[in-house]
């Protein structure tokens, strides 16, 4: 288990993570969410005591980072790749740090194989491309089998079939009841991975829940309604106080309306009482990187349009 | 490279990792020891410093001792005759000193460049035994290879003096005199072999003196500028201070003292005495390395 408790970081006057204080439980993954510059990896590093906070503290198994014996056996962390030596090879590194944990040299082919580098393991680095980088992050993580990894952006560079292997890694460790607490900016990656979201924005908690949780949480519920009479069907809604937003049809297809305010049944009544035919009821759920944007919005620290969020709207070919 | 195939082997440690059967000091040493040795610029480095020291050893010392029998008598030649030890242990040493001043920043520096600090410390969170071994293992490196290359630079030099005769061709009264006679240096003649194992000594302290630079610094360029800027520049010219406020502040600056050490006979002025003049280096660069290791303490990695 990881727990921050009022974790402050300060770079000169810039306050890079503000009070911070979050709890992160084994046996699933915890999804890190923040827009750039909102303060995950700094955070990361607060809670492996690269950096020190200059308030708060940030403990793993209740234990500071500095205080863990042979750390690796308890903590893996992959923090950033390419952090190596360009002029040593990838099992040399591993090497060093399996000595300094009192690991046999054994282990150190074991990871390479899992993470699929056994043929290159003796080639320096500096030949490496990112995603072969990240996976020697991830050997370094995997290392001491630790009970706690922390992830920053585990998917980096990596290819369609590593990103898929990356993720069912995630979840095997979390299915052993360990703690995986990882960052990414890819929303919708989050939303296919991990079981639990802390949400952060300029440095402060902005949510920390389920991920259905904070879907369902952070967005308005709409739904999708087709009918041949949507101009009837419109006008019985808004009478109802629901807020219609009619929307272009599509080829072929009948006019559809975007309703918020009134839940599917409820339409579903109003049309039976007026004998209005229905073609599509469907209760439309925003995705992760709607919700996120909404969460978020306000707490962008680098972007064009900073505190001027435009709601996302749901596309019209409604599928779900 | 090829690509990377996606692997079926299972995350999990297969069996149970054994425990550590080790003090946790053991290990840092250990894995210090293999972070110097994986890198081609330790080997690259300490290559020139050997190549360097044996061959400008070799070679100006037998350009001087043909300058001598030729009559050329520059003040390297009277060097050679006043002091041959100092002379010896002087030329390769004092430029393959330089290759050494490299190593000792670039073990600290590359840490910083590459990002590979941070994974050490994730390995050895508590910075001070993560510094004191790699100090350790690179001192014990240096050492044992400086101590290689002193006593064998030591032993060219002797032999190339030893085995020169120098004649002196004088013109007296219508007659050319030649006058023979020979150098001789020896082990057991005094303060020859505390020279040579001084000599290690001091470039072991040397390149010390340089990772502590070094771990202040945490750039590369600049950490190897500074080192070798204070050892070739500014320590020297501070011999050109005035007045004897001037004398006592060069003499105590760190690798002059340290130099003391590497000569074998006492200069006349020479404040201090070789061992003094060690300690005195000896005590600076602890000085540096103590700040070194409480900024890397206090700093964010």
């Amino acid at each position: 288990m990881i727990e921050a408790q009022d974790l402050t970081k300060r770079y000169g006057d810039k306050l890079a993570v503000d009070h911070l204080s979050f709890r992160v439980e084994p046996g699933r993954v915890t999804g890190f969410l923040g827009p750039n510059g909102a303060g995950k990896s700094t955070t990361m590093r607060l809670v492996v005591g690269l950096d020190r906070p200059q308030e708060g503290r940030a403990t793993i198994n209740g234990k500071k980072y500095a205080d863990i014996a042979d750390p690796l056996r308890t903590v893996g962390a992959l923090l950033e790749a390419k952090a190596m030596h360009p002029g040593r090879s990838a099992r040399s590194h591993l090497l060093f740090l399996a000595q300094t944990q009192g690991l046999p040299s054994r282990r150190v082919d074991e990871v390479l194989e899992v993470v699929g580098l056994q043929d290159v393991a003796r080639k320096r680095v500096r030949g490496y491309s990112l995603g072969m980088s990240q996976r020697v992050g991830i050997a370094a993580a995997l290392l001491g089998d630790p009970s706690v990894l922390l992830l920053d952006e585990p998917v980096n560079g990596l290819d369609p079939e590593g990103i898929l292997w990356v993720r069912n890694l995630m979840k095997s460790l979390a299915a052993e009841q360990r703690t995986v607490f990882v960052s990414s900016h890819l929303m919708n990656e989050m939303a296919v991975t991990a079981d639990h979201l802390i949400v952060i924005g300029k440095g402060k908690l902005i949510a920390s829940c389920s991920t259905q949780e904070f879907i369902e949480r952070s967005s308005e519920h709409s739904v999708l309604v087709r009918s041949p009479e949507a101009n009837t069907l419109a006008g019985l809604i808004t009478a109802e106080g629901g807020k219609v937003t009619v929307q272009e049809p599509t080829n072929g297809q009948t006019e559809a309306l975007s309703v918020t305010g009134l839940q599917a049944p409820r339409i579903g009544e109003i049309a039976a009482a007026n004998r209005i035919v229905l073609h599509e009821l469907t209760p439309q759920l925003a995705s992760l990187e709607e919700a996120y944007m909404e969460l978020t919005a306000g707490s962008v620290e680098y972007g064009g349009t900073a505190h001027e969020h435009q709601p996302v709207t749901t596309p019209a070919g409604g599928s779900k | 490279m090829t690509s990377t195939v996606s692997p079926a082997a299972p995350a999990t440690a297969p069996v149970p990792l054994p425990a550590a059967h080790r003090a946790p000091f053991v290990g840092d040493l250990l894995g210090e020891w293999t972070k110097i040795r994986s890198v081609r610029s330790t080997i690259w480095t300490l290559i020139i410093f050997v190549v360097v020291s044996l061959g400008l050893t070799a070679l100006l010392t037998w350009l001087t001792l043909n300058n001598l029998s030729h009559g050329r008598h520059g003040s390297a030649a009277s060097g050679l005759v006043t002091d041959p030890v100092s002379f010896i242990l002087g030329t390769g040493l004092g430029l393959g000193q330089l290759a050494i001043c490299v190593l000792g920043a670039l073990v600290i520096t590359a840490e910083y460049s590459s990002g590979t600090i941070r994974a050490s410390l994730l390995a050895v969170p508590r910075r001070y035994p993560m510094f004191l071994a790699k100090a350790l293992v690179f001192a014990v490196l240096v050492f044992v290879v400086a101590q290689i290359v002193a006593f064998v630079s030591y032993f060219i030099g002797a032999a190339l003096v030893n085995n020169h005769v120098i004649t002196n061709s004088f013109f007296v009264a219508h007659h050319t005199i030649n006058v023979h006679h020979k150098i001789t240096v020896s082990l057991s003649q005094p303060g020859v072999l505390r020279s040579v194992f001084g000599a290690g000594l001091y470039l072991t302290v040397l390149g010390l003196f340089a990772l502590a630079i070094g771990g202040l610094i945490r750039h590369t360029a600049g950490a190897i500028t500074a080192v070798i800027g204070m050892v070739l520049v500014i320590f020297p010219l501070a011999g050109l201070l005035p007045s004897s406020w001037g004398a006592h502040v060069h003499a105590y600056l760190p690798t002059v003292a340290g130099q003391l050490i590497t000569a074998d006979k006492h200069q006349s002025g020479q404040l201090l005495s070789p061992w003094q003049g060690f300690g005195i280096f000896c005590a600076w660069t602890a000085l540096l390395l103590i700040v070194s290791v409480f900024l890397l303490d206090r700093r964010d990695a």
